[in-house]
């Protein structure tokens, strides 16, 4: 009983904080506070809230009418304005969300922005994304923030340079601009000093699937463990405390061995433990969720809650050196790492937590993620010698999720887990 | 009691049954392309298996026999035809009536349906008589082809022959008696089918020893001519061994179920396995150096790569498209009005290979027409067709990983040759030369022989190594 009590106090908190932003936004003519669009990957949240100004992630309201079941009729008002069909899915249901009101997942009408603020992180169709915007709110100003990509797999000091030019030159002065507010570094620092704390706090939420059993899914249940962390709450004393009462809820499911808590209940046994890379499908979300709770597939770790910054590699945002930190920030996201970084990192995921199989859920829509996904799960493959699958699906458009084709994939890669437990352990006791 | 395993593999075109022993030897395979109801396609697919055990327990009996004498040999495979055929001319007799009743069903008119009831007597009684002598005298048998593909073949051909008022009701009858016949569970005595068996056979070689005196010469056949004097004895002595494998019970102790239609078997959660572990689990079993296999189905065509021990470490599917499967094959086929079974002898037959672009099964079929257009040659075109095919399978070969060491072809299309040319000519040029290339005449059982293999060790007691830890615990 208990432990339900205390599950809902972080749902609650979370629940409460998005619903709080979403009616904030929907109240700015009336409050004159002003809107910055922009994206996860490299999200430059502290900077926005330290103008006053509030951030709007088309990416999350992308995922969240997948969710709602509304992203078909979004991507299809988009495809009739001319946005062909490989086009990404993030892009056209935004486009047709705005094109039908632009109402927010709460159900709040979203206001137009007043910056549309571009940070390039790995992403080249975030460029086209805000282009289309600028077009669909003319005279918008757009900030460009060019992210080099970690080529190398190292970021020099020319490129946080760079990353630093940039936002002196061109970020701040259009938020300046824009909010009517000067820049105030002591603010930023004061807003990084948050940061840091919850980032201490995600690290350790994600650690706690080291455990047997998993107390949580770190793919499933992790991509709402880190809504607030990537959508404007990071850098908040509210997302402090949503993640301290998070990881007090997950540490008692840890001394009581519980399992992930899923839709279709708590998990009794852990079967399988797996990694994943690559986004989740939004639109059949819990069918998707409901194939690995039915074989006791426990996702242990997962590159994709990991876009919101690579926490667990040890950077965090520093109040003693805001703006280089944040350049820093930004070019360490997950899909601004080159592959042999991704490869190592998904490497020391398998075997740290510990896992039984490798999952690649390749979406359609997503190049930065998608592009070299085979070559990463081969080289796994050979490397570690763990089995491994691959499985292809879409952000939010419902027409590439085929249920019966993932079903069977999943089935045989969870089927093969098994017989190689089993049939493994026999032939190494018959052969020793 | 003996044990057996059966493993059945429900596959989207065809549906294959294989028994084995518990020393996983295949004893018995059976193959249906009854496929709108499972449950019957299976049952169909395991007593056919079951048949075919029976056989070859009487070969593993008679095995010194069958060494040293050639006719006993020869024997025991013309009883199989004649086994076939007989099986085949019961259904034949069911299609007659069931012809019967569609068309006093559809065909309102009443001379059209008196005349077309004559023709489809005169029909069936001929392919009655031709496809005897077939199954007796010209090795049908072995051609595994399915009751629907022999009978539509030669309907076919023939109604095409009637003046042309009747070829549209006529095959309209045939479309609409087909299914109810082809789905049915017909239940054969062994015995009594062995037995008729045996005086069809016996009165082949009484015919021929007439021939014989008539002038005819047989003497190019030594088992043959061994055969015609002694026919009488050699049938007699088979009885008592025929009468003991009649009446062996097999005793299946396991199953499993794979392929499309697994879960709409019948069988507990345990003994239903995916394709994928089967179809590679079964190559693995039959060339155990084997470390990617390729399986080309009805409508999937899947790259497995698999360890020492047979399992799985990763697989790549087709998504969303057909093309390049046995199906694209089987509309190709329908298209150019030719049975499955010739495309790949005339593929094979090409002087070219006319390039196709489409990657669409449907497209292809448009395609096709335009090259015929153009005057390009059938042959050259099957040619082509069958190269886009493996291409498109060497595609997510390389998306699995690639060939690694020794391959092995499986699946149903498998059997057609110009696939087989392309995808070693294909592997070699792309992995190398001296790469190890694997096909057995039984790749399409592959799945099935992989259900059973693994329903003989999903029994935790009969594994050696559980007794041997069993036996160490007790003496603990």
């Amino acid at each position: 009983m208990s432990k339900e009590v205390v599950k809902e106090k972080s749902m609650v908190l979370q629940k409460e904080m998005l619903g709080k932003h979403f009616i904030e936004l929907s109240r700015t003519h009336e409050t004159g506070k002003k809107v910055v669009y922009t994206f996860v990957p490299g999200n430059l949240s502290e900077l926005i809230l330290a103008f006053g100004m509030l951030p709007v992630y088309p990416e999350i309201n992308a995922l969240q009418s997948g969710m709602r079941k509304k992203s078909g009729s979004f991507i299809r008002e988009a495809e009739k304005m001319g946005h062909s069909e490989d086009v990404c899915t993030y892009v056209k249901c935004d486009i047709g969300m705005m094109l039908n009101g632009n109402i927010g997942p709460t159900g709040e009408k979203l206001p137009p922005p007043d910056l549309l603020l571009l940070s390039y992180t790995g992403c080249f169709t975030f460029m086209k994304w805000f282009e289309s915007l600028e077009r669909l709110y003319p005279g918008v100003p757009v900030a460009m923030l060019h992210t080099p990509y970690q080529e190398n797999g190292e970021m020099t000091e020319e490129m946080t340079n760079y990353m630093v030019e940039q936002l002196k030159q061109e970020v701040i002065p259009k938020m300046e601009m824009v909010s009517g507010n000067k820049y105030d570094e002591s603010k930023l620092a004061g807003i990084l000093e948050n940061s840091a704390k919850a980032e201490d706090l995600i690290v350790k939420i994600f650690s706690t699937t080291k455990n047997r059993p998993s107390p949580i899914d770190a793919y499933f249940a992790g991509v709402y463990y880190i809504g607030p962390i990537n959508s404007g709450f990071r850098g908040t004393p509210e997302a402090v405390t949503y993640y301290e009462a998070l990881y007090e809820e997950i540490l008692e499911r840890v001394r009581l061995g519980l399992g992930p808590i899923t839709p279709e209940g708590e998990m009794e046994e852990e079967r399988f433990r797996l990694v994943v890379e690559g986004p989740p499908n939004w639109t059949s979300f819990r069918e998707f969720w409901k194939l690995f709770y039915d074989m006791g597939a426990v996702v242990v770790a997962s590159s994709y809650t990991k876009v919101g910054g690579m926490h667990d590699l040890g950077f965090r945002h520093d109040p003693a050196q805001p703006l280089a930190s944040l350049g820093k920030y930004c070019m360490n996201c997950y899909t601004n790492l080159n592959l042999p970084q991704r490869i190592d990192l998904l490497a020391k995921y398998i075997t740290e937590y510990h896992a039984d199989g490798f999952l690649v859920n390749s979406i359609k829509s997503c190049n930065s993620f998608s592009a070299g996904q085979l070559l990463m799960m081969r080289q796994l493959e050979e490397r570690l010698g763990i089995p491994v699958s691959f499985i292809e699906s879409d952000l939010v458009d419902p027409r590439y999720f085929s249920y019966s084709n993932i079903k069977n994939r999943l089935d045989s890669f969870f089927q093969m887990l098994d017989q190689r437990k089993i049939i493994k352990g026999q032939m190494e006791e018959t052969t020793a | 009691m003996k044990k057996y395993y059966l493993g059945i593999d429900l596959g989207s075109t065809t549906s294959k049954a294989v028994i084995i022993d518990e020393q996983d030897n295949i004893i018995g395979r059976g193959i249906t392309n009854t496929r709108s109801n499972y449950e019957v396609a299976a049952e169909i697919a395991k007593q056919s298996a079951i048949y075919n055990a029976r056989f070859y327990l009487l070969q593993q009996r008679l095995h010194d026999v069958l060494e040293q004498h050639p006719e006993y040999k020869r024997y025991i495979k013309e009883m199989k035809d004649a086994f076939e055929y007989l099986q085949f001319s019961t259904r034949l007799e069911r299609l007659r009536k069931q012809f019967l009743l569609t068309a006093e069903t559809t065909a309102k008119d009443e001379t059209l349906r008196n005349a077309m009831t004559a023709e489809v007597e005169r029909i069936v009684r001929e392919i009655q008589a031709e496809t005897k002598e077939e199954y007796l005298e010209k090795d049908l048998g072995s051609k595994s082809q399915f009751f629907r593909d022999i009978v539509g073949e030669k309907y076919n051909e023939k109604v095409s022959r009637l003046a042309k008022a009747y070829f549209e009701p006529m095959m309209l009858l045939f479309d609409k008696s087909i299914n109810p016949v082809e789905n049915e569970m017909i239940s054969f005595e062994f015995k009594h089918l062995v037995e008729e068996s045996m005086n069809l056979l016996n009165e082949k070689y009484a015919h021929l020893a007439d021939q014989k005196n008539a002038g005819h010469s047989i003497h190019f056949d030594a088992e043959l001519n061994l055969l015609k004097g002694n026919y009488q004895t050699v049938s007699d002595s088979l009885k008592e061994h025929i009468n003991y494998v009649s009446q062996e019970e097999f005793h299946i102790a396991n199953m499993v179920g794979t392929g499309y239609g697994r879960a709409l078997l019948p069988f507990p959660e345990s003994c239903i396995k995916s394709e994928i572990l089967c179809h590679a689990f079964g190559a693995h079993a039959i060339f155990p150096n084997t470390r990617t296999v390729l399986d080309i189905g009805g409508q999937d065509t899947k790259a497995i790569q698999v360890d020492q021990y047979g399992l799985v470490t990763s697989f790549h599917m087709n998504d969303r498209c057909a093309a390049g499967c046995g199906r694209y094959l089987g509309y190709i086929a329908d298209e150019l009005n030719i049975s499955l079974n010739e495309l790949g002898p005339l593929a094979v037959s090409a002087q070219k290979e006319v390039t196709i672009c489409s990657t669409c099964t449907v497209f292809a079929g448009a395609e096709l027409r335009e090259l015929l257009n153009v005057g390009e040659k059938r042959e050259d075109i099957l040619a082509g067709l069958h190269r886009a095919i493996v291409m498109r399978a060497m595609s997510l070969l390389a998306r699995s990983g690639g060939v690694r060491n020794e391959f092995t072809f499986t699946g149903g299309v498998a059997r057609n040759q110009a696939v087989l040319k392309y995808v070693s000519e294909l592997v070699l040029k792309n992995y190398g030369q001296d790469l190890t290339i694997n096909v057995h005449t039984d790749s399409i059982f592959m799945g099935a022989l992989g259900g059973a293999m693994f329903a003989r060790r999903n029994i935790e007691v009969a594994l050696p190594s559980k007794k041997k830890n069993q036996e160490l615990a007790e003496a603990d």
